[in-house]
């Protein structure tokens, strides 16, 4: 057990790192930024399981557990998205968000 | 008796039908000749077959001709109230079958020769194989409604071939003409029929055709403008009955549908499909005759009688032949109508019913005749005009000698078949009713007259010169003549009072020898009045013409009937009525539709730009809208 900190001031942290990962991902221009950014999003989730099971249940461990579930997918994940933004580069020659706009009406 | 070949007699034109239609661009002309004549053979003798088992071995039950059925139920609408489909064998459908299947047979034959090298062969045969397959199911129909189907497929088939000649205007439009007549009077019919589905609660006709059965004594439950209601609809199936047999005034499609080729005309517009409006009436004639006395029956007497007048009269002045053979077709139907109009039911009062489809049978074999017979002429001269022709039977002897067979039959000379057939009609309309007698009589002696004007139009008359010398038709054409010309002679003797009659038990006929000789004297007499104005070319008949004066003006023109419904369907209906409606339809009806679709357009053509296909800004949506539902919940829903 952590003393002296509040599950509130753990969460006002979390929360900060989920809307910096927001800002980032609606903001950077580059492919990669965007990918960290959900980084940071999935990583302020994944420290909020961790610390609700810590503060409400320390007798139990499935927080902890899923943590770990949401860093494996997290992982795979990264792993596919990179693939796809390095075949992009291929075809474009060019990691900009702003050059991948095919898809509009 | 088992019945259950004669459901092969329709189903094998079907089949040559679809697979000449399936295989239309693949199959070589010839072949397709062929296959269409080798199944109508097929479809012939099982029709042969079935006349003979059911007329003269096993059809007959204690001297009653028995209607045998086999159906099986389509439609189930209440427990009584069903549409069926199946096979009705009872004297007039067996008839029937032997007629179509003969004519069609014959004019098979025909066309291998008389279309020969026709882009369209193939179309043709399968044309005409719809056309058998839906006449023989209108025959055998056992209820109303198979009836009105197979009734619209014969009017879809001669739509067909009436506008053969796809190209040619004129075919189109009387294809259009011939269909729209026809199916104008189709709505009458189609009216009659859910009449007597709603009062008599069936369209069975074993069950409507029962003298003293429940549906034909319920016409005493309704009644409409002072005649019952089972009457209005008997005169309604009448209306689709004479919009098929070219009654007046429903008339008028008849002579434009000769644009079609020769062996159609003499198949479809001769011989069978026209014919199918005096088969519906014979169909019912039990309705007709029993329900509130016979009063739609009358109808159908007057209206036949006025029509066979009429229909002569013009014959005479036209100069087509082909025009005068429908005109003569029309006169000839007309004769079965009033036969109908004026028989009675039981034994020997029947003899109207018995003498319409006696005439009915010999008018098929030597209408036909004529009719394959001026499409030989037309064949080798290349028109269809009289001032064309002349002089022909130097160059055509075996089309001469069956055509004057025909001619003969059709004038009622004995012992040809038309004699005996008209003379029962004469009978029949004698004793019933003396103004129809002489309508009756006056319409022999016209006949007679007009058949021969073309007669010795084509074959004496002036001795035209012709720039290539015609030739008598190959063997395919000439053959079916024959057949024909020898079925025209001999089909008469059938003892035909024996077989069909209207209460199905079946007369000993005899002539009545004082009507006949004066039924035979007038027809000798209008063959007599043509050999003096026609046989030789003199201006005998121009000063006749001359004579008549306006009268003869009016008849050439048809007595301007085509004008008449012109008038009223362009000057009267389109102008007053259908414009005003179209001019609705598209200004208001369509036009807020199309403003609907036009304002849709618009709109998405504004907000379209939302896809912008940047991924942030989705994101950015996607969140806003994440933020804005987490804010409602936390302050509007918390509770």
């Amino acid at each position: 057990m952590i003393t002296d900190i509040s599950l509130y001031e753990v969460l006002t942290v979390t929360t900060l790192l989920f809307f910096i990962g927001v800002y980032g991902f609606i903001t950077r221009k580059n492919l990669i930024s965007m990918l960290i950014s959900v980084e940071l999003i999935l990583n302020a989730s994944v420290l909020n399981f961790v610390f609700f099971n810590q503060y409400l249940y320390p007798e139990m461990l499935q927080g902890a557990i899923f943590s770990i579930f949401i860093i494996a997918v997290a992982a795979a994940e990264t792993a596919l998205a990179v693939a796809i933004i390095i075949n992009l580069y291929r075809k474009i020659s060019s990691v900009e968000v702003a050059d991948v706009e095919n898809m509009k009406y | 008796m088992d019945i259950s070949h004669t459901l092969l007699i329709p189903l094998i034109p079907l089949l040559i039908f679809l697979v000449l239609g399936v295989f239309y661009n693949k199959i070589k002309p010839i072949v397709s000749g062929y296959v269409g004549v080798l199944g109508m053979l097929v479809s012939f003798g099982l029709s042969v077959y079935t006349a003979y088992q059911y007329f003269l071995v096993n059809g007959q039950i204690d001297g009653v001709y028995q209607s045998i059925s086999q159906k099986t139920v389509w439609m189930r609408f209440t427990d009584t109230l069903h549409i069926d489909m199946g096979v009705l064998i009872d004297p007039i459908s067996v008839m029937m079958l032997v007629v179509v299947s003969t004519i069609s047979l014959m004019v098979q034959i025909y066309s291998r020769g008389y279309m020969k090298g026709d882009s369209g062969y193939t179309k043709f045969f399968a044309y005409l194989s719809l056309f058998t397959f839906s006449m023989f199911g209108l025959v055998l129909a056992t209820n109303l409604f198979q009836i009105y189907i197979f009734w619209e497929l014969v009017g879809v088939s001669s739509f067909l071939l009436i506008g053969y000649y796809y190209t040619k205007p004129s075919a189109v439009a009387a294809a259009k003409k011939a269909f729209i007549v026809t199916r104008f009077a189709d709505f009458g019919f189609l009216i009659g029929i859910l009449i007597i589905g709603y009062y008599t609660g069936t369209y069975d006709f074993e069950t409507l055709n029962q003298p003293d059965g429940a549906a034909i004594l319920s016409w005493t439950s309704g009644s409409f403008m002072g005649l019952s209601i089972l009457t209005w609809a008997l005169i309604l199936i009448f209306i689709g009955g004479a919009g098929k047999s070219a009654m007046f005034p429903l008339h008028i499609w008849l002579p434009d549908a000769m644009e079609g080729p020769t062996p159609v005309s003499a198949l479809i517009h001769a011989a069978t499909m026209v014919v199918a409006g005096v088969f519906l009436v014979a169909r019912l004639f039990p309705m007709y005759y029993f329900v509130e006395n016979g009063f739609a029956l009358q109808v159908v007497a007057y209206v036949g009688a006025f029509s066979a007048l009429f229909a002569a009269v013009i014959a005479v002045t036209q100069t087509d032949i082909k025009r005068v053979l429908a005109f003569s077709t029309m006169s000839q139907l007309g004769y079965m109508m009033l036969a109908l109009g004026v028989s009675g039911y039981e034994g020997h009062e029947g003899v109207g019913y018995t003498a319409s489809m006696f005439h009915l049978f010999t008018h098929a074999m030597f209408k036909a005749l004529l009719f394959l017979g001026a499409g030989s002429v037309i064949h080798a001269v290349h028109s269809n005009y009289l001032k064309d022709m002349g002089g022909l039977r130097k160059f055509m002897p075996l089309t001469n000698i069956t055509f004057l067979v025909a001619a003969l039959a059709i004038s009622g000379v004995p012992p040809l078949a038309g004699f005996w057939s008209k003379d029962e009609i004469l009978v029949a309309a004698f004793e019933q009713n003396k103004l129809i007698y002489l309508v009756g009589v006056l319409v022999a002696g016209l006949t007679a007259f007009y058949i021969f004007r073309i007669y010795f139009g084509i074959f004496w008359g002036k001795e035209t010169q012709y720039k290539h010398p015609p030739q008598e038709s190959p063997a395919s054409m000439t053959i079916p003549l024959v057949i024909l010309a020898f079925l025209s002679i001999v089909v008469g003797f059938i003892p035909f009072s024996e077989f069909i009659s209207a209460d199905k038990t079946g007369f000993e006929g005899h002539l009545n020898y004082p009507l006949a000789a004066i039924a035979t004297a007038v027809g000798l007499i209008g063959i007599g009045l043509a050999f003096v104005f026609y046989k030789k070319e003199n201006d005998l008949s121009d000063r006749f013409v001359h004579a008549f004066g306006q009268f003869y003006t009016w008849t050439f023109h048809k007595f301007y009937f085509d004008e008449l419904y012109l008038f009223i369907t362009k000057k009267i209906l389109f102008k007053n009525v259908s414009y005003p409606i179209a001019y609705f339809d598209k200004k208001y009806v369509d036009g807020s539709m199309e403003g609907i679709g036009n304002k849709t357009v618009w709109l998405s053509e504004k907000i379209k730009k939302i896809q912008s296909g940047r991924l942030q800004d989705y994101a950015f949506a996607f969140v806003s809208g994440v933020v804005v539902l987490a804010l409602i919940f936390v302050y509007f829903l918390k509770n």
